[in-house]
């Protein structure tokens, strides 16, 4: 019975969990015991989750009342496919950057402050699975400004005094976008008298076009890609990733706007249950043209980058646009693309941001300019393969994880008879060749001195790259395990019936 | 003529009857006005202070019941107003709190590290140190 009790608890748990360690963090101060600290409070959040995801696979949808209170009434944490498969997959990030993390964040981080590092990035692990977790959407909001909140800390704490200018900037936009969120809930609750985001789905279509639903709805779409740095509302992304510590760049690119793009297809599948697709105002039109601007013009200015994680980080706001635009179709297989591509991406992205993490930590300073990678296939072999297998997922080269979710999108494109965006899809693609190629072509020119010897990474970061890098490679050789269960979960949430 | 007084005192029914609203959709603006126009960072924050306080606004509102008093079990009290709104605002106050106060926080360093607060002289010592 007691085992059968703790089994019924691991929902609350997994975001209790690493709630109680941050303040145990700032306590225990020692950066080494912290750093094991937080790497165990990752492990067993990915082992919760793996254990909640194998109950819903085998049962269907969790719902756990939050201190006994009855929904709809009561807070409700709602696990279906979606939500498990994203918790499964931030925690697995999570626990992985953490793996790498403790020798950059030593370089990076000055010793009195690491174990607030620490306790900042657990605390944004807590809202990233609360907001995942939550079937309630006041709570949503609150989750959400819980992780942004941490968010904004981990960026002002990189070495460069632009790092600051860059938090302000995202804490302002981050903000607004919450806030903006928050108007669309309560109009929400205006309109439905409930919070929870099930019922609201049910009491929703009597009101559906009232212009306080509608506005309700605007209010959202826009906070939610405020979150997700939608072009055009992307300024505060590029500088946040570039200046943050290294490690936080990998963890926040990977998990943060990812997270983000879960809210949107939340509010616009669960709550306003595609009814948005069928509204006078042409949302998914203006959503897929976004996405697709976002590809092209993004990736172009990804091409132009003479930094690194700049780079990186105008290349992940034209990925966002392969997610929103999967989204955007309105259809299983539009929605279980995104969602593919939404944790393929961040797995070849969060790997790529850990290998800029080994260079920095063996070359210091705190930016690393494109030509500073010449002869680092002299210097760091093993990295610089790790980058050159990050970058073909980003094309997408077969054999990827990233080619699997593309050629999902685009059979997604193809059902839709969406020619145009295939078009778009790829030139995006080609663009994405032009930049990833700036770096490979840089990393094995010839360095200024080639007398200096190898001098890889230590083995935490070697293991943290490997790992997403088996990951990328496991992900684009067996295509069909993650197609599965996206397209199962994009079924739950289109409210088709669910083959268990 | 006739018709047009009607008319008139129509509107005013509307904008009286929606008093609370019209006045959280001015500040709302106004917040966001000043977080754009202002270049200076500690004015941006009064601006999003003031962004926030109409969505408060806006929540409490909407919980209000005409002629409803608090919500305590007495003896007389039949119409009350809505409570949730009311509790929801005080999670969303307490969550403006920490936003403000973490980027009044970094605001501090930003002037620490800088010597300046203004946005448009940091992002020159940005630009003359990135020209170096």
């Amino acid at each position: 019975m007691s085992e059968l009790n703790f089994m019924m608890q691991l929902p609350a748990l997994q975001v209790v969990l690493p709630l109680v360690a941050a303040p145990l963090c700032v306590l225990l101060r020692q950066p080494n015991l912290v750093w094991a600290l937080a790497l165990a409070v990752a492990t067993s959040c990915l082992g919760i989750s793996l254990c909640l995801a194998q109950q819903v696979w085998q049962t269907g949808v969790i719902s756990y009342a939050i201190g006994g209170w009855q929904p709809p009434f009561g807070i409700e944490y709602r696990l279906d496919e979606l939500s498990v498969f994203m918790l499964a997959f931030i925690c697995l990030i999570a626990t992985l950057t953490l793996l790498g993390a403790r020798q950059s964040i030593e370089k990076e981080i000055p010793g009195d402050r690491i174990h607030l590092f620490y306790a900042t990035l657990l605390l944004s692990l807590t809202g990233l699975l609360g907001i995942i977790s939550t079937g309630d959407a006041f709570n949503l909001f609150v989750f959400l400004e819980i992780a942004s909140l941490s968010t904004y800390a981990l960026v002002a704490m990189g070495r460069d005094r632009r790092a600051l200018l860059a938090a302000f900037r995202y804490l302002i936009l981050g903000t607004i976008g919450g806030t903006f969120i928050l108007i669309g809930v309560g109009l929400l609750y205006m309109m439905t008298g409930t919070l929870n985001m099930q019922d609201m789905a049910a009491r929703l279509p009597e009101v559906i076009n009232t212009t306080t639903a509608l506005a309700a709805l605007a209010f959202m779409v826009i906070g939610a890609c405020l979150k997700l740095a939608l072009l055009p509302m992307h300024l505060w992304l590029p500088n946040a990733y570039t200046y943050a510590p290294s490690v936080a760049s990998a963890f926040l690119a990977a998990t943060s706007t990812k997270v983000a793009a879960y809210v949107l297809i939340r509010f616009l599948y669960s709550v306003y249950n595609l009814r948005w697709a069928n509204i006078d105002i042409p949302l998914n039109e203006v959503l897929a043209l976004l996405a697709a601007s976002a590809m092209l013009f993004a990736s172009y200015v990804a091409t132009r980058q003479i930094e690194l994680k700049r780079l990186l980080a105008w290349s992940s706001l034209g990925q966002i646009g392969y997610i929103v635009l999967g989204l955007s179709l309105a259809t299983t297989a539009g929605l279980a693309a995104g969602t593919l591509h939404l944790m393929n991406h961040a797995i070849i992205k969060a790997g790529l941001f850990m290998a800029v993490a080994a260079v920095i930590f063996q070359q210091g300073g705190s930016t690393l300019m494109l030509a500073d990678l010449k002869g680092l296939s002299q210097r760091m072999p093993w990295t610089t393969a790790a980058i050159v297998a990050g970058g073909l997922g980003l094309i997408g080269v077969p054999m990827t994880a990233g080619f699997i979710s593309k050629w999902a999108l685009l059979q997604a494109l193809m059902e839709s008879h969406a020619w145009g965006y295939i078009i778009v899809l790829l030139i995006s693609s080609l663009l994405a060749v032009v930049y990833v190629w700036r770096i490979i072509e840089t990393a094995y020119s010839r360095g200024p001195d080639t007398r200096i010897g190898r001098s890889e990474a230590p083995l935490g970061l070697q293991l943290s790259i490997w790992a997403f890098v088996a990951m990328n490679l496991y992900l684009g050789l067996q295509g069909s395990p993650g197609m599965s269960l996206v397209t199962r979960a994009a079924e739950r949430l289109l409210g088709m019936e669910v083959s268990l | 003529m006739h018709f047009q007084t009607g008319e008139s005192t129509e509107m005013l029914e509307t904008i009286t009857s929606l008093f609370n609203y019209w006045i959280a959709m001015i500040l709302m603006m106004t917040g966001l006005y000043i977080v754009i126009a202002h270049t200076n960072l500690v004015k941006k924050i009064i601006g999003l202070n003031i962004f926030q306080t109409s969505v408060f606004i806006l929540y409490i509102s909407m919980g209000k019941i005409k002629d409803g008093t608090a919500p305590i079990l007495a003896d007389g009290i039949e119409t009350y107003s809505n409570p949730l709104p009311h509790v929801l605002i005080l999670t969303a106050i307490v969550v403006g709190v920490a936003t403000t106060s973490l980027g009044l926080a970094i605001i501090v360093r930003i002037y620490e590290a800088y010597g300046s607060a203004e946005e448009d002289i940091l992002m020159h010592k940005d630009m003359k140190e990135s020209a170096e």
